[in-house]
């Protein structure tokens, strides 16, 4: 099981680079840095995932169980391969969010928390992404789509199902 | 019109600025070479001081007063924290900031890191701008590479370590203490104050947090002084402010503007948002974040006493809660007549229920409270003992709480219900045209 649950060799290294950037025995401040890169090997977080890290920074593991449930951009359970994280915040709401995150959950057939039959798309609510002038706007890991309207969600949907 | 001073985003526009040599081509670094190579770090806190510049972060504190607290304990490490959580909903100017010009935070906060006399510094970005992140690392890499940042900087001796942190995804952790928490590794719970992070704050040691714009102020007070700075701007609102707009303007986004802008023009002029959106005109605006109150069209472009509204800290909260509002931290979101209040209300009450850190029983509670009957209220099932409710909840969390989020949830709740409480009656009596999809109270309709 380890082989699926440790991080690669580049990501390993990365994680050890980040550690060192601390003060000495201050090694747990790299604890949600370390949780991103586990996310962005896996796609999420799992238990096992948890303790790994937890080993790696020498702390229990319930500290980093607390860490990883505070905060909302881990995901504690499997998701699809693109996980669309919208703003259903007032101001994106004032530009129309409402009526485009409806037309892309009715395009994709789920609701919000929900992942695709086919295991591509994740649809997530989330709380306003600092890009409220440019909205209504979702991100689907690092990347932004801004000023989104039905139209270009049915693009953006189409592109990611080839 | 005049073209108005820029002090922060003057190069923005020039292609590839993000870059090292193309930020040095137009200026940047020379306030670092200044600071580093002319000037003691008491003179460069003395010249902050003299320049008036106020915390952009949302409370406006004297930026020069906070440096003058930190605590100096021989033999401790003191750390200059950047806050670049940004989550405010209305507020992107950092985020804008960031990914335009990386090399002006990171000149910034080696010449503020200098005048503490911290080694070691930080810059907490929220997690979601990931992009962001990686250009700053980039450009620190650019930096270290040039001698700029690292061991003996620009042959000075002095050394400095710039580490940018990816938060997590919680609004909570823009709060400065929940900051510090959460840069430690662990859950962003705000701590109780005192001791304030000047005396206890990074691993217990004396710490300066500071937002993004704030930091990004000090290149240009070095190498033009405080006093010119001080200059710009109004009164106690001295310098430039960027201001995030979004909602119903026809030219939403940051905008650098001179404090003493009237509230008029930069609605209204075209070097600004160019007005309301085709068809339809100015209902209410939220002038600083959600967290600030929010004011109808009369009083957000004149006071009360029938003054023009200024954009600066003093005339935004000119009249107090009655009928003023707050600078806060420039998300200014203009809202049209299309927009249903009570369903505006309803959505930042969603917002900070879903944020409260849960630590505190009133903000825990009564953000929950709060949510729950506006939901009621917006979806046609509240009555009229419920808006009475909404404006008692709001005044037991207020001032009675570990950290401001409490009192952030409280004031957009009970100020909606001050100025428009005519539409959350409206929702109240008239429940099936309340909840119409698309219904929005309009005055002229009865209240029967
Ligand atoms: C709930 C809450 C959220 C906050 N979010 C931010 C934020 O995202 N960015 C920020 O700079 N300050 C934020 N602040 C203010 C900080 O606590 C702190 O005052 C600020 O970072 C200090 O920097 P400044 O003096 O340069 O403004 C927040 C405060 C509270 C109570
Ligand atoms: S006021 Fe709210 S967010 Fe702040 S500490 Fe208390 S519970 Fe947490
Ligand atoms: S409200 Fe959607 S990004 Fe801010």
């Amino acid at each position: 099981m380890t082989e699926t649950i440790a991080l690669t060799p580049e990501r390993l290294e990365k994680a050890k680079e980040i550690i060192a950037r601390y003060p000495e025995g201050k090694q747990k401040s790299a604890l949600l840095p370390i949780l991103h890169l586990a996310q962005e090997q896996h796609g999420w977080v799992s238990p096992e995932t948890m303790d790994f890290v937890a080993d790696l920074l020498s702390i229990q593991p319930v500290e980093v169980y607390e860490v990883a449930t505070f905060y909302t951009m881990f995901h504690l359970e499997p998701v699809g391969k693109h996980v669309i994280e919208y703003c259903r915040t007032g101001p994106c709401c004032t530009m129309g969010g409402e009526e485009v995150y409806a037309h892309l959950k009715d395009k994709l057939g789920i609701e919000a928390g929900e992942t695709t039959q086919d295991g591509l798309f994740t649809v997530k609510e989330v709380e306003c992404l600092a890009a409220c002038g440019w909205g209504p706007c979702f991100q689907i890991r690092e990347k932004y789509y801004m000023h989104l309207t039905n139209d270009k969600v049915d693009e953006i949907i189409e592109e990611l199902s080839k | 019109m005049a073209e108005s001073i820029k002090i922060l985003t003057g190069n923005f526009d020039v292609p590839g600025i993000e870059q090292l040599d193309v930020y040095r081509k137009n200026g940047g670094y020379a306030g670092l070479e200044k600071a580093l190579k002319q000037m003691s770090p008491d003179e460069i806190v003395e010249e902050v001081k003299k320049s008036g510049v106020r915390g952009r972060g949302g409370a406006g504190f004297p930026m020069g007063m906070k440096w003058g607290f930190l605590a100096k304990p021989e033999g401790v490490p003191r750390y200059l924290v950047c806050n670049g959580d940004e989550s405010e909903p209305g507020t992107f100017k950092d985020h804008y900031l960031m990914m335009k010009s990386p090399h002006l935070l990171i000149e910034g906060m080696i010449i503020s890191s200098f005048a503490l006399g911290a080694n070691t510094s930080f810059i907490y970005v929220r997690g979601e701008l990931m992009y962001v992140i990686n250009i700053l690392e980039k450009a620190i890499a650019e930096a270290k590479a040039a001698g700029l940042l690292g061991k003996n900087i620009l042959g000075t001796g002095y050394d400095l370590e710039l580490v940018v942190q990816p938060g997590g995804g919680a609004y909570i952790c823009g709060e400065e203490t929940a900051l510090l928490e959460s840069l430690e590794g662990k859950r962003g719970n705000p701590r109780n104050k005192p001791p304030f992070p000047a005396v206890k704050g990074l691993y217990q040691c004396p710490t300066v947090v500071n937002n993004v714009e704030s930091i990004s102020t000090t290149p240009w007070i070095v190498l033009n002084g405080g006093e010119e700075y001080a200059k710009v701007g109004i009164g106690r609102s001295t310098g430039t402010k960027l201001i995030s707009a979004s909602g119903h303007v026809k030219n939403p986004g940051v905008y650098e503007i001179e404090l003493g802008l009237p509230v008029e023009e930069f609605i209204y002029s075209d070097q600004y948002l160019g007005g309301i959106r085709d068809g339809h005109g100015l209902k209410a605006v939220v002038a600083g974040g959600s967290s600030v109150p929010i004011l109808p069209k009369d009083l957000i472009l004149k006071t009360a006493a029938g003054e023009p509204r200024l954009m600066s800290y003093e005339s935004l909260s000119d009249g107090g809660f009655a009928s003023g509002t707050m600078l806060g931290s420039g998300g200014f979101i203009a809202m049209d007549e299309t927009t249903c209040i009570v369903r505006n209300t309803w959505n930042f009450s969603r917002f900070y229920r879903h944020e409260s850190c849960g630590q505190c029983s009133p903000c825990r509670e009564g953000t929950g409270w709060m949510e729950k009957v506006l939901y009621r209220i917006e979806h046609g099932k509240g009555n009229e003992r419920d808006i009475d409710l909404l404006v008692d909840v709001a005044k037991k969390i207020e001032g009675n709480t570990i950290c401001p989020l409490g009192d952030a949830a409280a004031w957009p709740v009970a100020s909606a219900i001050r100025h428009f409480r005519d539409e959350f009656e409206w929702h109240v009596k008239n429940p099936e045209a309340a909840t119409k999809k698309g219904a929005v109270y309009q005055p002229e309709l009865s209240l029967a």
